[in-house]
């Protein structure tokens, strides 16, 4: 099972980096992020099985942060969304150069 | 004293001025929250941030003179290398809220809780510099990162603040994934979070090409890259440097980079010290890329934040070289180096919030123009700041040392580096090109008649100048002094292996192959 855990990990980490990159809506760009931990996590849980306990105490730190940077983040986005009616990031571009 | 990190009550002893900081940024909390925001508040908020800020200074110093110190492994280090790191972090976090007060003040923001950010993600930073374990070095960057993303939007008012604060945010998240998973595959390949376990294993499993191993540290790479801003990772930086608040732009460039190395340093240099052949060749190409393209895209700047920005991606490229060299010299010049990084950088940005128009964030080099004539000393201070982040001997005080050290480092490596030094020196030399170009509008051109006078910068910004400029200078003159301290309090590579013992310098992480 390791391995196919492993494999479906690295899957669901590439699907959500392809779509940080591709994806132009800052939401989806923000679930896109926590599919990538939330496939981590997969990994940790998959290996703690193999060294212990270790791998899923990770898990736990990951979803707690993972759970204040969700705060802090949709907090930002409404920020933007205030400022510019849009959370599409084509429409975010008053910084260049 | 000499802590055994099993015991709970000597792990809280180990771990006092971090506790300190933390306790007491929690009561600050309370006091911003306690009354309306107003100016007045946000000015007492600040200095009770600093009085913490000289408190926990205080005990860190106590700590680093009495050389504490731990001799069994665990996840908190205890060593010279951490207080260094944490009196420097200390030092951008006062410089910070110092700027931050007057700029504040002028700029309308009455948050009183922006200081605590500060002291937040000081915090945060010193934890990175003791992390010893995976975990903690994400916590560690977590605390930091999640202060520092709200931090840049601190100005509510203004859309270009927004704006740096969602693409610091985004990119910043997205990084955090790549650094987990780099995290997740270390352990896989290891079986274990602790630093100095990990680098027992790859010395002894011979995990130097092993491929879990190296993808897991590729992956770390990328996210510390995105973390320090280098090369190609630094997309972000120069619009979030520019987009936030000026004293904020400070902090970020200066002690949110020192931390990350710090970590950078420990997790490479005790984790991964013998899998060298196989990760100095992606660390040698990361530093010549981010020195190569840092510079030739800084000469290009009109914005001073932006150049500034920029000439911090290229001190990330500088600072890279000490991580591939992996000496015990390298982690004293890299020390040095974020010292004097520190202090010039503060400098510099101190001056341009002075410079800038109240309510703005635009900050043109245009406008540097002829500042000699209205303000000598404010053009002076800033000559040496600039001087200080080229490596200009004597008038550049501690910045042409630091310099020094760092091709020293490269060159007495075990593996030699010469490249590396050569590509650092060269690309140093075009740096020129864009800090002696303000150093020259500021000297030798007429100041424009239709220029405004530049505002009379406040006590706390002036301070910060004459501060920092004297310790550049000081310790330029006196820079042996400072390597004595530097080495004393030095952080070992590995300091749990048999490489200690039999001296790092005859030690050849290639031989191995």
């Amino acid at each position: 099972m390791l391995a196919e855990s492993l494999a479906l990990s690295a899957v669901l980490f590439t699907i959500g980096v392809i779509g940080v990159l591709t994806r132009r809506n800052a939401i989806i760009l923000f679930m896109c992020v926590e599919l990538m931990l939330n496939a981590v996590n997969l990994s940790f849980v998959a290996l703690s099985k193999l060294y212990g306990a270790t791998g899923q105490v990770f898990v736990v730190m990951v979803m707690t942060v993972a759970a204040a940077e969700a705060a802090v983040g949709l907090a930002i986005i409404i920020a933007i969304f205030r400022h510019r009616q849009s959370v599409d990031l084509e429409d975010i571009n008053l910084l260049k150069g | 004293m000499l802590y055994d990190l099993a015991i709970p009550a000597q792990l809280t002893a180990a771990l006092l001025p971090d506790l300190l900081l933390m306790g007491g940024a929690m009561c600050l909390m309370l006091l911003a929250a306690w009354k309306r925001d107003s100016a007045h508040h946000q000015r007492t908020v600040g200095y009770a941030s600093l009085g913490l800020l000289t408190a926990v200074f205080g005990t860190v110093a106590w700590m680093a003179l009495r050389h504490d110190a731990t001799n069994t492994g665990g996840v908190i280090a205890v060593d010279g290398f951490r207080f260094l790191v944490d009196l420097v972090v200390l030092l951008g976090a006062a410089g910070t809220i110092a700027l931050a007060i007057e700029h504040n003040d002028r700029d309308g923001i009455t948050q009183a809780e922006s200081h605590v950010l500060v002291l937040f993600a000081a915090s945060g930073m010193m934890i990175l510099a003791a992390a010893r374990d995976l975990m903690v070095v994400f916590l560690g960057i977590e605390i930091m990162s999640v202060a520092v993303y709200v931090l840049a939007g601190l100005d509510r008012r203004s859309p270009r603040s927004a704006e740096a604060s969602l693409k610091y945010f985004l990119l910043g998240a997205f990084a955090t994934g790549f650094l987990l998973y780099g995290m997740a595959l270390i352990y896989g390949a290891t079986g274990e979070t602790q630093l100095n376990r990990i680098g027992n294993a790859v010395g002894s499993l011979q995990l130097a090409k092993d491929p879990m191993f190296l993808v897991g540290c590729g992956l770390l790479l990328v996210g510390l890259g995105f973390k320090v801003a280098a090369a190609p990772f630094h997309m972000w930086a120069p619009d979030v440097y520019d987009g936030a608040p000026t004293p904020i732009t400070a902090f970020m460039a200066a002690s949110v980079k020192a931390a990350a190395f710090a970590a950078f340093l420990r997790i490479w240099f005790e984790g991964f010290y013998f899998g060298w052949a196989g990760w100095a060749n992606a660390t040698w190409w990361l530093a010549v890329v981010t020195m190569v393209v840092g510079n030739v895209v800084a000469l290009q700047q009109k914005n001073i934040k932006r150049m500034l920005a920029y000439s911090s991606i290229v001190h990330s490229g500088y600072l890279l070289v000490a991580v591939t060299a992996a000496s015990a010299f390298a982690s004293t010049a890299f020390t040095f180096y974020v010292l004097a990084y520190t202090l010039a950088t503060f400098g510099a940005f101190a001056v341009v919030a002075t410079m800038q128009p109240a309510g703005t964030t635009d900050a043109r080099i245009a406008d540097y123009e002829g500042l000699w004539h209205v303000r000598p000393w404010l053009a002076t201070a800033m000559g040496v700041y600039l001087l200080a982040l080229l490596g200009f001997p004597v008038f550049g005080g501690i910045g042409f040392f630091a310099k020094w050290y760092l091709v020293q480092a490269a060159l007495a490596s075990p593996s030699r580096l010469s490249a590396l030094a050569v590509i650092l020196v060269v690309t140093s030399v075009i740096s020129a090109g864009y800090y002696l170009q303000v150093v020259r509008a500021m000297f030798m051109q007429p100041r424009p008649a239709d220029a405004p006078a530049p505002p009379a910068a406040g006590v706390l910004t002036r301070t910060v100048m004459v501060v920092t400029a004297a310790l550049i200078l000081a310790l330029g003159l006196f820079p042996s002094q400072l390597v004595a301290i530097t080495k004393d309090n030095g952080f070992r590579p590995y300091p749990f292996s048999p490489a200690l013992q039999m001296g790092l310098p005859q030690m050849d992480p290639l031989a191995n192959k």
